[in-house]
């Protein structure tokens, strides 16, 4: 099997540490030998959370190594940008369509990237971005905390396992009351990601 | 039954399987989670102890009691329960202690980097280091029968990242009888009580201990020699062999896992099949300092950095230099960044009781003596309100010495209520007694919140969930003899301003309780607040709040200033905002002024 290099990113509150948890586990549900490893920042809540996820025949290193990410799965634009330069020259970036802006840059004391330069520099980094309007879906399924299984499930769409393990996979990790309306969000994330991909001419500051 | 688990969860379950029966500690990152699983278990007593070193002492006494123990802390609450496991090295107990420390290299949330495997050799005690969650959860019961079998205490040493990271585990059962009653204490003074006389006689023992020790080390299972090609021999431990493993896929390891005292045939019998012998560890050179001790020719800190993190690609990086690999190993960062990415930094969160206290420090300008907790984030922009911040409780002596040193200018000590009960008590009691004049602010929210919402015994509930004993802070500070104590809504501006100057006009002592729950605690959502861009003129005050839910718009006054917005969705309606703009520009929105009617 494949090995993986999976870098998952957002601001604290988005879910992202739920989604590297069920990353790793489906991972060792395939029968890889998993390991991860959470940054979670000082923040109680809205600093950045980044998640480093590894799937391989045998995982020693609990952290990616520099430059060689598989996949990013970016929560929020500008915590994609953070971490470009980790990416293999082929990797896929899966980005979130959100913004949040930090609060130095609401107090007007610092700059967010425009949406063109951020398309453009992550279109620099690689061929494969695919830009994902995660909240609209999650929105559209009335439950906004669906958001990183919407995301789970567009990358799912990059790799070659079922499904069916997916599906297994984040009914046992969800809350019963939601796990139908996390199924839904994974379907329709699943389902976007061959309609989300980037061209070119999308991508020019 | 094979589950992915923290470190941290690991030795939660660890400690579970191996039959400990008392848990105890103090909450700090990265340690926190270990008592935070083991509290689910009903098996085990666990508790948040008010300190380190009263945690320290219960676990003792839980062992001199005959029963299995573990203490939990974080790198710096080691300097804290220091005093209290020295003596269990002489005592030794009726049953195995594992003391459990939670390093931080890098410094993630830490006022410093200090290496605890120091404290192994300092108090002469046995020192684990597990790599991945497998071993944390094993040596947990390795260590408590190292404990008993060498009648000390042993410690555990994780970091951030063997402590945060997630890998398989296998789960076994509890073995432990938990229906058997507790038999009376194994007395035994002459052990137990380290009074000079009878502390001396055991002396020696110690040092013999220490000689059996590095013996049975040579044997002990965990520690172990893989070979591989022979022209490079690397000596490490913890996660940081896992680094290596990868960074030189080819190379022989002796991959130690107990590393205090080291086996010497071993390393020996190692060094010998290597033509290059290197020490790769994060941090200090403790086991380079042993290795060369023996005797044995090794490099470790010539090519490697004895401070921050040592990741794979710094491991990687120096390798390169030092020849050890080839250039082509290392991956090329990639030119790709977009330059002046606005950072996440933390703040205080929107409805945060500490903020109004820091906007008034501030726009007061008095000195401040700052101490550990969400409101060190007073020390940062737009605040920039704090001017010392070092350890635990040490607000209040600093504040005490600027009193005694006849600083001039105006001061303030401010001090958490988690901190307040960890290590402000005494101070204060210090204040009393020397005739110290000055001003204490005790910021109780009601909860050691930076850690993530642990109690004190200012809550009612203990870490099980229990009713607990609660002790009023403001009982208690007039109980010490405080002769001016004023009790603060933090939400009132007015008043925080007031009290606050009042406190350090008065020529004495002064303790102000800005008495305010954290949003996390108890939050009452009302309708959120708007600005009313017609009365707005872009003042910037309500900015100098800090609030998350503040932001500049788009729309300038007449002079080109910003106007002010608020985010309704972060919003919490805490109020300060609305009492300190002087144009009364914002207000609730209620579904009356929404629609244009008047409040």
């Amino acid at each position: 099997m494949k090995p993986y290099n999976l870098l998952v990113t957002g601001v604290g509150g988005q879910g992202t540490v739920v989604a590297s948890d069920i990353l790793a586990a489906v991972g060792l549900e395939v029968g890889y030998d998993v390991k991860k490893s959470d940054v979670l920042g000082l923040a109680v809540r809205g600093g950045s959370v980044i998640s480093h996820v590894r799937w391989g025949e045998r995982v020693h290193s609990p952290i990616v190594p520099e430059g060689r990410v598989d996949v990013l799965v970016a929560f929020e634009y500008l915590e994609g940008l953070r971490w470009l330069d980790q990416l293999r020259p082929e990797g896929n970036i899966i980005v979130n369509q959100q913004r949040i802006f930090p609060v130095l840059v609401s107090a007007g004391r610092a700059e967010y990237p425009t949406l063109a330069e951020t398309h453009a520099a992550l279109r620099n980094a690689t061929q494969n971005v695919y830009v994902v309007p995660g909240l609209e879906i999650a929105q559209g399924l009335g439950n906004t905390r669906t958001l990183n299984v919407v995301l789970l499930g567009a990358f799912s769409g990059l790799t070659e396992i079922t499904p069916e393990v997916w599906i297994n996979v984040i009914r046992k990790r969800v809350p019963a009351r939601v796990a139908d309306v996390n199924l839904k969000a994974f379907q329709r994330g699943r389902e976007a990601l061959s309609q989300s991909r980037l061209k070119a001419e999308e991508a020019i500051a | 039954m094979r589950v992915m688990l923290t470190g941290n969860e690991a030795i939660a379950r660890g400690a579970y399987e191996a039959g400990v029966k008392v848990a105890m500690g103090y909450p700090g990152t990265p340690s926190s989670e270990i008592l935070e699983n083991l509290a689910r278990y009903q098996e085990v007593y666990s508790e948040w102890s008010v300190n380190e070193k009263v945690a320290m002492d219960g676990v003792m006494g839980a062992a001199y009691a005959g029963k299995r123990a573990m203490f939990t802390t974080k790198q710096v609450g080691m300097n804290v329960a220091a005093d209290s496991f020295f003596y269990g090295v002489y005592t030794g107990m009726n049953a195995g202690v594992l003391i459990v420390t939670a390093d931080d290299p890098g410094m993630f949330s830490s006022q410093n980097e200090q290496d605890n495997r120091h404290y192994a050799k300092f108090g002469k005690m046995p020192l684990l280091e597990p790599a991945d969650s497998q071993e944390a959860k094993d040596f947990v019961r390795v260590g408590l029968e190292m404990s008993e079998q060498f009648d000390e205490p042993v410690i555990l040493r994780t970091g951030m990242r063997v402590s945060h990271s997630a890998s398989p585990v296998e789960l076994g059962k509890r073995v432990w009888d938990d229906s058997a009653p507790t038999p009376p204490m194994k007395r035994d003074p002459h052990k137990f009580v380290a009074t000079a006389v009878w502390a001396r006689l055991r002396r020696p023992l110690i040092e013999e201990r220490i000689g059996k020790l590095a013996e049975f080390a040579e044997t002990f299972p965990y520690n172990r020699i893989e070979w591989g090609d022979c022209s490079l021999g690397i000596i490490t431990s913890g996660v940081v062999y896992e680094y290596a493993r990868e960074v030189f896929p080819n190379a022989s390891f002796l991959k130690l896992a107990m590393t205090y005292p080291l086996p010497p045939k071993l390393v020996r019998e190692f060094a010998a099949g290597a033509q290059r012998v290197i020490v790769i560890e994060e941090l200090d050179p403790f086991l380079e300092e042993q290795v060369r001790l023996m005797g044995v020719a090794v490099e470790g800190k010539s090519i490697f950095p004895s401070y921050g993190e040592l990741l794979p690609a710094t491991i990687e990086r120096c390798a390169v230099e030092a020849g050890l690999l080839p250039a082509s190993a290392v991956a090329n960062k990639r030119d790709v960044m977009l330059k002046n990415l606005p950072p996440r930094s933390p703040i205080l969160c929107p409805g945060c009781p500490h903020r109004s206290t820091f906007y008034m420090l501030n726009k007061l300008k008095y000195v401040v003596a700052g101490d550990i907790g969400c409101y060190n984030l007073g020390a940062q922009p737009p605040f920039d309100a704090t001017d010392t911040m070092g350890a635990m409780g040490a607000s209040i002596g600093v504040a005490h010495g600027f009193d005694k040193a006849r600083m001039p200018d105006k001061a303030v000590a401010v001090i958490g209520d988690g901190t307040f009960f960890h290590s402000g008590v005494a101070p204060l009691l210090n204040m009393v007694h020397n005739n110290g004049k000055g001003t204490v602010v005790i910021l109780d929210n009601h909860t050691v919140a930076m850690t993530g919402h642990q109690d004190h015994p200012g809550i009612s509930k203990t870490l099980v969930g229990v009713d607990g004993g609660r002790v009023d802070i403001e009982t208690l500070v007039r109980a010490m003899g405080v002769p001016d104590v004023r009790r603060v809504d933090p939400f009132d501006m007015k008043a925080v301003e007031q009290n606050l100057k009042e406190a350090v006009e008065y020529d004495g002592l002064a303790v102000v309780i800005m008495d305010g729950p954290c949003v996390f605690v108890e939050l009452e959502r009302k309708a959120p607040f708007e600005v009313d861009a017609d009365l707005c003129n872009g003042c910037t005050l309500c900015f100098r709040l800090g609030c998350p839910a503040i932001f500049k718009t788009d729309e300038l006054d007449k002079t080109g200033r910003p106007k002010a917005g608020i985010d309704p969705v972060l919003c919490v309606s805490c109020d300060m905002c609305r009492q300190i703009c002087p144009r009364k520009a914002i207000y609730m929105l209620t579904p009356a002024t929404a629609s244009g009617g008047a409040q």
